[in-house]
């Protein structure tokens, strides 16, 4: 090796010493721990609101089985304020790009806390339903069930979960999304669909949604003690 | 990207006028679709289809000459002489009983046909994946379109089909399973479903939204490489960026759009024509109308460029199969060689 070589390998093995996230990819592991202790910047423990398995708590949505694309562009865009909300958006500015990834890593590969059904026969007078798992094509609009799948249980990485968020936090994803304050995300689909909902449209999908962990098979509490077992 | 057309080369002039409308409008006709949309582009013209079922959402542009008093007061006119699209009866007026119950599990067949009529079924689709909003939507070939325009004549099967002939050719082709019995009860509930759907329609008379849209020809000759650029940013989302769709857990919830669990070469969603309408008219989901003309020509000919179940009519050979069932390059990709793979060789 030579001078100029070891010089170079100083410098690396320093950088990675001194900056150890600079010099890891980020992983599902530092996610965790983010998740479990926060940050030295400043970063509340995520577990604090968002439940020890990412499993939401009252008002706080559920993170756990969410798709990694999905959760990332979130974080991003709480980061660079093109999402608004006065409790994330301060966390997500001080979180590192790479420590961003993790955290939805992280999350992603949770398990969901249960996995929802459909209403089995839905009738036309559940409004709710009916929106989640046949839309209204008068209006081209498409059920929900048509991209967030079944029950609402997210599709891949790009398609949230919808199934057991909380209905406040439902009702305000979509009037955003009407309002036009919230990024429109892939294809702008999201405000696309949100137009075409009056209130009591929002009213009722979001409410569908929330309860729909009382339609599921295995009982949301027994998926949480198992999750919970080291 | 090497796309070649079967012939060799651009489609020799083999017939002329009305011969070559009405051979191109026979092609399309075939197919995924069990409404007939190309009856009814022979008797009223394309124009007039393709335009009612959008003079709701827009103003009838560039099309004074079909109305020739369009100019004078273009809304009155064309609501005088366009019907409004066909409205199936609502959900909530389903009847029960012993008959509700039929007309019941049809809409569940058709809405998860694996699950429903799983031993005709040989892939992941279901009737509702090209049939949108259970079979109502118009310009998706709508099942309401479908029962009042069988018994037809068909160039595909060379013999006139019944509805419930029509709906075998489904399972065997769009969903490349096996056809059910006539008799069998998967095709009993999908024709009871249908006829409850046509409640009020007029038998035998052309509707606007039956089918899908017959588009123009498009102006540049469809491209792989620039379907494949439509495909990455308005379909790959969904249908991922290998087409095989996408799942979450049992359930495959975005429709894969070629290889072994998708529609085969035999099914009409497999022809540029079909494949085109459809989507210009319905995809994105929720979106539908979104993408140009152009666009869907381009990103039909991308998707029916990639491989999928073989035709099951096939004779043998790759060649001999083309050249009974699919012998018209601008509408099959069929036997085409595409990146040095003849399509249908597998």
């Amino acid at each position: 090796m030579s001078a100029r070589e070891w010089r170079a390998a100083l410098l690396l093995a320093w950088v990675a010493s001194a900056a150890p996230a600079l010099a890891q990819p980020p992983s599902a592991a530092q996610g965790q721990q983010i998740a479990a202790q926060g940050t030295p910047q400043g970063v509340a423990a995520c577990i604090g609101c968002h439940g020890a398995q990412g499993e939401g708590n009252a008002a706080f949505p559920r993170l756990a089985g969410t798709g990694q694309a999905y959760l990332q562009a979130q974080l991003d865009a709480f980061a660079d304020g093109s999402r608004r909300n006065p409790i994330m958006q301060p966390f997500a500015q001080k979180l590192s790009g790479t420590e961003r990834i993790a955290l939805a890593m992280y999350y992603s590969q949770l398990k969901a806390p249960f996995m929802p059904a459909d209403t089995a026969s839905p009738t036309p007078d559940d409004a709710g339903a009916w929106l989640a798992t046949r839309g209204r094509w008068a209006d081209q609009l498409p059920a929900c069930a048509q991209c967030h799948a079944p029950g609402g249980s997210g599709v891949g990485t790009q398609f949230p979960p919808l199934a057991g968020l909380p209905v406040a936090y439902l009702v305000e994803q979509l009037q955003a999304w009407k309002a036009g304050t919230r990024p429109p995300g892939p294809l702008g689909l999201m405000p696309a669909v949100a137009r075409k909902l009056s209130d009591k449209d929002i009213d009722a999908v979001a409410a569908y949604y929330a309860d729909s962990a009382a339609r599921t098979a295995a009982p949301a509490a027994d998926t949480q003690r198992k999750g919970q077992q080291p | 990207m090497n796309v070649e057309p079967k012939d060799g080369g651009a489609p020799t002039p083999r017939f002329n006028g009305l011969a070559v409308f009405a051979g191109l409008s026979v092609t399309a006709a075939i197919g995924v679709a069990i409404g007939a949309n190309v009856m009814f582009e022979r008797s009223l013209g394309t124009p007039v289809v393709r335009q009612a079922s959008q003079v709701a959402a827009a103003p009838p542009a560039g099309t004074a000459s079909a109305v020739p008093t369009a100019q004078a007061a273009p809304a009155l006119t064309w609501a005088a002489i366009i019907p409004a699209v066909f409205t199936p009866p609502p959900e909530s007026a389903m009847p029960g009983g012993d008959y509700g119950k039929v007309i019941r599990l049809g809409e569940q067949v058709f809405m998860q046909t694996g699950k429903y009529a799983g031993r005709y079924v040989g892939n992941d689709l279901n009737c509702a994946s090209c049939h949108l909003d259970a079979g109502r939507k118009p310009d998706s070939a709508p099942m309401w379109a479908s029962f009042i325009h069988y018994p037809a004549f068909r160039s595909k099967t060379g013999k006139v089909d019944t509805l419930a002939s029509r709906i075998q050719g489904c399972f065997q082709f769009s969903m490349n399973g096996k056809a059910p019995p006539q008799d069998d009860e998967i095709i009993t509930a999908l024709q009871t479903y249908a006829f409850w759907l046509a409640k009020g329609a007029p038998v035998g008379t052309p509707l606007p939204g039956s089918g899908y849209p017959k588009l123009k020809k498009p102006t540049q000759a469809p491209d792989f490489v620039r379907g494949e650029k439509v495909y990455a940013q308005n379909c790959a989302l969904c249908h991922g960026a290998d087409g095989l769709g996408q799942r979450a857990g049992d359930h495959q919830v975005f429709p894969p759009l070629w290889g072994p669990r998708s529609f085969n070469w035999g099914a009409g969603m497999h022809q540029l024509g079909n494949a085109a309408g459809f989507i210009q008219a319905n995809m994105p989901l929720g979106k539908g109308g979104t993408l140009s003309e152009q666009d869907a020509w381009d990103v039909a000919l991308f998707m029916n460029s990639h491989e999928r179940p073989q035709d099951p009519r096939f004779l043998g050979t790759v060649e001999a199969t083309r050249k009974k069932y699919h012998d018209d390059p601008s509408d099959s990709m069929y036997g085409s060689t595409v990146d040095g793979h003849v399509l249908g060789a597998q």
